[in-house]
């Protein structure tokens, strides 16, 4: 990695940049990729120039292809020695799906987001299984360093990283190492210039370390909200809220939106053990978006019975709720006692027994 | 006859002394499911449900009851060393309910099960339910299901309900529908099921219900153009989902072309499937088929 360090003010990427010798590459510091294109990154020529780039950066969002059209708050940057560079390389680790393990993914037109090399340079792309019975082989590493064209010690140099960031994958339970580029530098060694790691939040219970790097700042609050109740939930950009059970059918759901000519405002799926809590939970982050004109309730019981998801939706509806109709569609245990409940309490509520009825109504539901 | 399971399966429970381990054994049970046996360390000996012999290690339950499956309730930290006990033990069928195995754990846990004679459904899936012979080795609500001759094979759980309900509704029955999933790494996927329906003289046509996320749509796609003989309804959820973010499943995000559900309906269509437009219509499109079929 080249010399660096993080600034969280223009007056300490000004220091730094002194430090490097007065020219230093700056990049925003956020949970996504993207950044160079979305102008989070920068190369200064001067202390002054790196004050006045950092800002430009610190306080506002940096808005990059992956973080959503709200982007991502920017608190801190990284100032570091430019690489003087020949040549950008892509070198990562992922679980892949198809072979069913961890797998090495190179190319020697790094630089970019490996997406856009698929898709121009495909023949560039080199892959490399690993067997989790023995790891990943000294062999694999010096075929994956021979097919990025490295020879004698930049390919000894280059399996070392391989290994390290394979060790590394496997220890933290990650499901991406990426370093791009990886570079050959002046002096003939190899620089990691930029690097990403993805953590796995099923496996986190096993790395408290790291859980607690978590910054929740870089996440939307409603999300952070929705993740401290169990749900699974993400904003989008619609007016319909949907309260489902089940990833794929709040999916479904949000299709079936679509097709009635509305738009989601979110996935939320509240799952399968909810009780009356959690679906006043999952309730109050969709009132709480005030890009919510309505919400519908589409709930395929097998487990959650109807009359729980009846009284928590009033428990949350209370006052807030005025002026946001609902339709809920309830299927499975104690339907009838869940309609009445909510029929009775005196809400804007409209029921759907099916998915087309739903669908109907939902073009009765205001934009 | 069915696929998977059927009357003759003896089903073993790990974590039937669990919370949902219980609930659930109970409701497989009431179904009319030949329970033979649970396991969970430590708890050897009693009895589940005043029938059910509850033994220590799945080594021991499968000696005492020849138990062929297992329904795994045991929680997402301790599932892969419940499923390589499983595997050790010989169950053919491993069933693992599980939401939030650290897909590692399945990596490492498909690797022991190449070249054994065990099959692992899942993880994060709601098993499996033939209801010609009265089988359920999973968390689906019984009741929905009609014995029939639509075979159903799906990554999600309530959408697989709500097709289910959708068909039975029409009067149209189940040979068996199969859950396969929504995590990125599982360990038996769409072709391996779709191989299975192909060859069961009791199952006409086949839904397949599929999301967004991974290439497995577009094997499928493959499989079915070369080698499946009889009429597919697909429906892809998660049209409208942004790239990037994760929808719930571990495995239900886009990244890459393959993974948006247009790509996999394409490939679907192109592949003699008829396309589902709306998830209010998969039962209708199954109605359709079927006449169109005979």
């Amino acid at each position: 990695m080249p010399p660096g360090r993080v600034a969280a003010t223009p007056a300490e990427a000004e220091v730094i940049c002194r430090d490097l010798g007065g020219r230093a590459v700056v990049k925003a510091q956020v949970y996504a990729g993207g950044r160079g294109k979305a102008g989070g990154v920068k190369l200064v020529d001067s202390p002054q120039e790196a004050r006045e780039f950092a800002a430009s950066l610190l306080g506002g969002r940096l808005v990059t292809v992956q973080t959503g059209p709200e982007g991502a708050p920017v608190r801190r940057l990284l100032v570091e020695e430019p690489a003087d560079v020949s040549g950008e390389m892509y070198l990562a680790v992922t679980v892949d799906r198809a072979s069913g393990g961890p797998m090495f993914i190179a190319s020697a037109s790094g630089g970019v987001e490996i997406e856009e090399v698929a898709a121009t340079r495909p023949e560039s792309i080199i892959n490399e299984g690993v067997d989790v019975a023995v790891g990943f082989q000294p062999f694999q590493a010096r075929r994956v360093g021979r097919g990025l064209g490295l020879e004698g010690k930049q390919l000894g140099a280059a399996a070392r990283i391989m290994t390290s960031i394979y060790t590394l994958f496997m220890e933290k339970d990650l499901t991406l190492v990426e370093i791009n580029p990886l570079v050959v530098s002046g002096d003939g060694g190899l620089v990691a210039v930029d690097a990403k790691i993805d953590l796995e939040d099923d496996a986190l219970f096993r790395h408290p370390e790291l859980a607690a790097m978590g910054d929740p700042e870089q996440e939307s609050p409603l999300e952070v909200e929705a993740s401290k109740a169990g749900i699974s939930y993400v904003k989008l950009g619609g007016s319909v809220g949907c309260l489902v059970n089940g990833a794929g059918l709040a999916m479904a759901t949000m299709d079936l939106v679509q097709g009635a000519g509305r738009l989601p405002a979110n996935f939320l799926d509240v799952g399968g053990s909810a009780d009356e809590g959690k679906v006043a939970r999952a309730v109050n982050i969709m009132l709480a978006d005030p890009s919510v004109k309505s919400i519908l309730v589409n709930i395929f019981g097998g487990i959650l019975r109807s009359d729980i998801v009846a009284r928590g939706i009033l428990a949350a509806y209370g006052e807030k709720g005025a002026g946001v109709p609902l339709m809920v569609r309830m299927q499975g245990t104690n339907v009838e006692e869940g309609r009445e409940i909510l029929a009775g309490s005196g809400l804007d509520v409209a029921f759907a027994s099916t998915l087309l009825e739903v669908e109907e109504k939902l073009k009765a539901l205001p934009r | 006859m069915s696929i998977l399971v059927n009357g003759d399966s003896r089903i073993l429970v790990q974590g039937v002394t669990g919370r949902e381990g219980s609930f659930h054994a109970a409701r497989c049970m009431e179904y009319g499911a030949n329970v033979v046996a649970g396991v969970t360390p430590g708890r050897g000996g009693s009895l589940f449900n005043d029938t059910v012999p509850v033994f220590n290690s799945v080594e021991q339950a499968v000696g005492e009851t020849g138990a062929n499956v297992s329904l795994l309730f045991v929680p997402a930290p301790f599932a892969q060393d419940a499923m390589l006990e499983a595997a050790e033990a010989g169950v053919e069928l491993i069933v693992c309910i599980a939401e939030g195995v650290p897909v590692l754990d399945t990596a490492r846990t498909l690797r022991y099960l190449e070249g054994r004679g065990s099959r692992l459904l899942g993880p994060n899936c709601p098993g499996l339910i033939s209801p010609g012979s009265r089988c359920k080795v999973g968390i689906m609500p019984g009741a929905i299901h009609m014995s029939g001759r639509v075979g159903v094979v799906s990554r999600s759980g309530t959408l697989t309900y709500e097709a289910v309900s959708q068909l039975t509704a029409l009067g149209l029955g189940q040979s068996t529908c199969v859950g396969i999933g929504g995590d990125p790494l599982i360990g038996t996927n769409f072709v391996d099921v779709l191989a299975m329906f192909n060859d069961d003289p009791e199952t006409d046509l086949v839904v397949l219900i599929g999301e967004i996320g991974g290439s497995m749509e577009q094997e499928a796609a493959q499989y079915i153009k070369e080698s499946f003989g009889k009429p597919i309804v697909s429906f892809i959820a998660g049209a409208t989902a942004p790239p990037g973010k994760r929808m719930g499943h571990a495995g239900a995000i886009i990244t890459g072309a393959d993974a948006a559900a247009e790509a996999k309906n394409r490939a679907l269509r192109d592949a003699g499937a008829a396309v589902v437009p709306s998830p209010a219509l998969i039962g209708a499109t199954v109605a359709e088929a079927m006449s169109g079929a005979s």
